[in-house]
């Protein structure tokens, strides 16, 4: 039985704190099930939410290499998996005609690992050094096409035909995301375990904006993640995401700004919304009298005078 | 807590824990979660390897393995609650049969959550002495500072005190859940809490913006959600703990968002059906484009092949083939806005509008006995919810009486609009076609099909109740194309998928 990664799941929320990454119990519970069981993990949530970087992180931490593939419409074996160099075993073949070597002396080494040229999972199956595998938006990928990652997410080998079965040298920790654009088949959701990022809360958001934007105030950043907090809560075409958050204290940050007012709102909005309609719906909802009612007719001339 | 050392093979589990887990899973499945045996296995495995007492991570463990789609989330919780609610020092409560050791045993909890976060009810089992106005007093302390511990101290006293539960009643949880939230009376707290904040900002020389007042309130909204959330587990922990496990499961079981049907749906149903709708349609639409791209190898184009052969000295080098241009219909819906079926006309409309650029033309009628042309609300409009509002506040339905008259309704389409259909057009009526025994003008329908590419009619109701009372659904079927049953979103969407 191999090393595990993982002592505890405690450990692990703070081995990803330590790289920056601050993780919830969820998130560092199935890591360090992923670990224990052997499993990828499949990672679905809204965009910008740090599920690449979940698996960044990982690798960071454990000290190992990250091997990436990039899913998108058309991805096939040859891009996936493994090729032959088809160039190298031509020149091998003419070079093969001046001594009188057998068929079967070409064929055995035309088709030997020479020539073959690996792809991102061939590699990280036959990588010595540990790895963690992140394939990217795999529900880019048509249905017909995932079927190429089940036999290397449940078994850990690649079978090539003309080599036989390659098994991995150590087992990878795998992580896939998607953003959700289709279903994705039974058959690939039955292999993985299921982690589901969502925005994170108060707390943990305030805590992301302390570490990740320099020398913020504690205020702040409060306030930052409370009208995020509050903006999510409406029906938007697009919520705010963690980066989204990020750039907007940030910005605020570069223009000085102490505390957010209306004014500063409205001026910085479009960092956070990306739809006109959005940002409209949001400065009715944050200046308007709205549903309220009292509470803010009381609140509004204040301010003004 | 120390975690289980698994660093050999793990001991076997425990056979009450495979017994409790298996009991759990069939559950899981009668809910309408699709969970494999394979995913079984893991979920078996996957508990070994973490502490058993650590409720949240058992939690995780299980959702991991076992729930491999978010919307069915709510549906897993609910079961977990349930199953898991009694087990666990600090969850526990006493035996129905010993109403006193059930008190006492929540007194205790209330004094220890309450301690932990260093402020506990004076006095241990105070929560028994207090007055309601001391109870009141607490609760809005508990909301104004935040205390989790606190707060679900006081939603186990408010349940003890209000819920008035009695072993053995036959009548369902929500019930308990109004009697304990009526006298509690948050929308009151509320107020008072957005008073004091203001009137606290005030003193301090920097009364509240309207921003900061709406982030106040939303925070004080967040912790009231969360009161009631406290008051909801504590109400169903005393249940099963008088009903038991299964019979409880059972009447909790409520259907995947996809499931819900559209007019029996509750309002919180209602949000997560809009919830689910936005990622639908995207998703939809994803796969609506790529059936276009990929729906493309026609038959040679022999004429074509020939004239691109003459570069070629007559040799037909470069075979031309025929695309199908596949056609973009023009789409024309027609809806039963009435009460009974509004949220159907609702959710079809948002459905069809969000994937509106798979269709050339998009034009919607609304009616209830009056009939009006509501295309204008969504043109060069963004948001698809804001625009359905309009249609149901502002359209011009109402002709007589505001009771369905589908025959006067499809008479008066007829004759303003009835030219403008062409055999490009695809026509959807949507309703109940529950007449309150007027005219049926069916004719219409024929009229129309004569002129029109296809009439669908989607029916909200299910199959059996079809021409029953004032159901006239099969009087307009005959002249339809087809009739659909379309009950939950995944029926719908399934029809919209095979229209485009």
């Amino acid at each position: 039985m191999p090393e595990h990664r993982f002592d505890t799941v405690p450990a692990v929320r703070e081995g990803l704190r330590a790289v920056d990454y601050l993780a919830d119990e969820g998130i560092a519970g199935i890591v360090y099930l992923a670990d224990r069981l052997q499993k990828p993990i499949l990672v679905e949530g809204p965009a910008g939410t740090g599920k690449t970087q979940l698996a960044k992180s990982v690798a960071e931490l454990t000290g190992a290499r990250l091997i990436r593939l990039q899913c998108y419409e058309g991805l096939d074996e040859s891009k996936a998996l493994y090729e032959w160099n088809y160039k190298k075993q031509l020149l091998r073949i003419q070079a093969e005609r001046k001594d009188g070597s057998t068929w079967e002396d070409v064929e055995t080494d035309i088709f030997s690992d020479d020539f073959l040229l690996t792809r991102p999972l061939l590699e990280a199956i036959r990588a010595d050094d540990p790895v963690v595998l992140l394939i990217d938006e795999v529900d880019r990928v048509e249905v017909e096409t995932e079927a190429l990652l089940l036999e290397i997410l449940s078994d850990y080998q690649v079978s090539i035909p003309e080599l036989g079965t390659i098994e991995a040298r150590q087992i990878p920790l795998v992580f896939l995301t998607s953003n959700n654009t289709r279903e994705l088949s039974e058959a690939l959701k039955r292999r993985c375990l299921y982690l589901h990022v969502d925005y994170p809360d108060l707390e943990r958001e305030k805590e992301i904006v302390l570490r990740k934007v320099p020398d913020i105030t504690d205020a702040l950043a409060d306030q930052v993640a409370r009208i995020v907090r509050s903006l999510r809560q409406l029906e938007l075409k697009k919520a705010p995401s963690v980066s989204e958050t990020l750039d907007w204290a940030r910005t605020l940050m570069l223009l000085g700004v102490e505390s957010v007012d209306n004014a500063t709102a409205a001026g910085t909005a479009n960092i956070l919304l990306k739809y006109q309609s959005d940002i409209a719906k949001a400065m009715k909802e944050f200046t308007d009298n709205g549903n309220e009612g009292k509470a803010w007719a009381r609140g509004g001339p204040a301010t003004r005078a | 807590m120390t975690p289980t050392e698994t660093g050999a093979p793990a001991a076997p589990a425990p056979s009450p824990m495979l017994e409790l887990l298996a009991g759990f899973i069939a559950e899981l499945r009668q809910a309408g979660l699709p969970v494999s045996l394979t995913e079984n296995l893991d979920a078996m495995e996957a508990v070994k390897h973490i502490p058993l007492e650590d409720r949240e991570a058992f939690k995780y463990a299980l959702a991991a393995t076992l729930v491999k789609n978010n919307a069915h989330w709510r549906a897993f919780e609910t079961v977990f609650e349930v199953y898991f609610s009694l087990r666990g020092a600090r969850y526990a409560v006493g035996d129905e049969a010993e109403g006193d050791d059930l008190d006492h045993d929540a007194d205790m909890d209330a004094a220890g959550g309450g301690d932990e976060d260093g402020k506990g009810l004076q006095g241990g089992g105070g929560g028994e002495g207090l007055t309601p106005e001391e109870l009141a007093q607490l609760l809005y302390q508990a909301l104004l500072d935040g205390n989790d511990g606190l707060m679900r101290a006081i939603a186990r006293q408010a349940v003890k005190r209000f819920a008035g539960m009695e072993p053995g009643r036959p009548v369902g949880g929500t019930y308990y859940l109004y009697r304990t939230l009526r006298n509690l009376d948050l929308d009151s707290v509320l107020d008072k809490l957005l008073t004091q904040a203001r009137q606290q900002a005030a003193e301090d020389g920097s009364p509240l913006t309207p921003l900061e007042e709406r982030l106040e309130a939303d925070e004080f909204q967040i912790r009231i959600d969360q009161l009631k959330k406290e008051v909801e587990s504590e109400i169903r922990r005393r249940l099963v703990a008088d009903r038991g496990v299964e019979a409880m499961a059972r009447t909790l079981r409520k259907p995947l968002p996809e499931d819900v049907d559209f007019m029996h749906a509750s309002r919180e149903e209602m949000g997560n059906l809009r919830k689910a709708l936005y990622p639908l349609t995207r998703r939809l639409a994803v796969r609506l484009a790529r059936k276009r791209r990929h729906g493309r190898k026609g038959p040679l184009d022999f004429r074509s092949t020939v004239r691109h052969s003459l570069s070629y000295g007559g040799v037909p080098a470069e075979p031309k083939f025929r695309y199908p241009r596949p056609h973009k219909p023009e789409i024309f819906v027609i809806a039963d806005i009435s009460g009974s079926v509004a949220a159907f006309a609702r959710f079809t409309l948002m459905l069809v509008y969000a994937i509106s650029n798979q269709f050339s033309k998009v034009r919607s009628f609304v009616f209830i006995d009056g009939v009006d042309e509501v295309t204008r609300f969504f043109e060069g409009v963004e948001d698809v919810t804001e625009a359905v509002h309009r249609v149901n506040t502002e359209a011009d339905v109402i002709w007589v009486d505001g009771h369905s008259d589908y025959g006067h309704a499809f008479e008066v389409f007829w004759e303003r609009w009835g030219k403008e259909i062409s055999p490009k057009t695809t026509v959807i009526i949507l309703g109940d076609a529950r007449n309150n025994y007027h005219a049926s003008a069916n004719w219409v329908v024929k009229e129309i099909r004569q002129r029109a590419r296809h009439v669908y009619w989607l029916n909200p109701e299910p199959k059996s109740y079809w021409d029953t009372g004032d159901s006239i659904v099969g009087e307009y079927a005959t002249h339809c194309d087809g009739t659909f049953e379309c009950r939950n979103l995944r029926q719908l969407e399934r029809f919209v998928e095979q229209l485009a």
